[in-house]
């Protein structure tokens, strides 16, 4: 079987090097990349659970770590990603349902995810930090 | 899910027809109320310690939940990486070493974290 050339060297689509980043596209690169960063992040759900499961020593070092500078700005961003990783699924399977495709509803939902996202974040600390007596 | 077309020419190239997409979105589905579940249960352990985490895996709503999360959570993974994968590696040998390590680690982080939760539950 022979494949010729034209059928080698099609081009790939999107083009996202020249294509302007819009309220259609960012949404949907940012629903991969908090996907991906929400996988890479069982690792510390593991540890967390592990740690807890030897005991009270192993589980002092994680917590250490998680309220390190480091570990907040962490759980900060994971706390971001699952917020926008969840609304912005959400909107997935409502469009599974058939609704909200047309570009005006598309546009709206687009912008409710993103600042959707940041609001629930805030919100979630602010719970968290209200549970520790500290607010 | 299987489309009648699909099942007549054999499924398509991945040959399970609608099947990934499906399960994608029923997991997406379930992951709704897990995740909310999830959240919650991370500020009210917040302020807590060791022995609180404890206690609360020891409850039998909160172990199911948090085994429904688990599985649920690490099937969801595997089946969007794979996705992400297809799409980013183009060299045959390369895709199927990243397609098994995928599996491999869904599988594996998965079921150490089922275990460990496991454990803490049913522990002394
Ligand atoms: C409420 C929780 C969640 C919902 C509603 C949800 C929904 C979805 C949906 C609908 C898709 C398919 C998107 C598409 O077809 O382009 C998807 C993809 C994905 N999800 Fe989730 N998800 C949730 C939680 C999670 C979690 C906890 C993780 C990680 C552990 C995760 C990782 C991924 C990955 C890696 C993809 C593939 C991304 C891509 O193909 O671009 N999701 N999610």
């Amino acid at each position: 079987m022979s494949i010729s050339k034209a059928a080698i060297n099609r081009p790939t689509s999107p083009h996202l090097s020249i294509y302007k980043p819009q309220i259609s596209s960012i949404p949907s690169i940012t629903h991969r990349i908090t996907g991906v960063g929400l996988g890479a992040g069982t690792v510390w759900l593991a540890w967390w659970l592990i740690a807890a499961a030897s005991g009270p020593e192993a589980f002092a070092t994680v917590q250490a770590f998680s309220g390190s500078i480091i570990g907040r700005l962490l759980l900060l961003g994971f706390t971001w990603a699952i917020c926008f990783h969840f609304i912005n699924g959400v909107r997935h399977l409502i469009w599974d349902l058939g609704y909200g495709f047309d570009l005006k509803s598309m546009e709206m939902s687009g912008w409710f995810t993103v600042y959707g996202s940041v609001g629930l974040t805030g919100l979630i600390w602010v719970a968290a930090i209200m549970m520790r007596g500290a607010l | 899910m299987r489309t009648s077309l699909g099942i007549v020419r054999g499924l398509g190239s991945a040959k399970d027809g609608t099947e990934h997409f499906w399960v994608q979105r029923v997991t997406a589905v379930a992951l709704v109320p897990l995740v909310v579940w999830f959240m919650a249960s991370l500020i009210a352990l917040s302020a807590g310690d060791h022995a609180s985490l404890v206690a609360f895996l020891k409850a039998p709503v909160p172990l199911i939940a948090m085994l429904l999360f688990l599985a649920t959570g690490f099937y969801h993974l595997r089946l969007g990486m794979q996705v992400v994968i297809e799409d980013y590696v183009k060299d045959e040998g390369m895709k199927l070493a990243a397609l098994l390590a995928n599996t491999f680690f869904c599988t594996g982080v998965g079921t150490a974290a089922v275990v460990a939760t496991l454990k803490i539950s049913f522990g002394a």
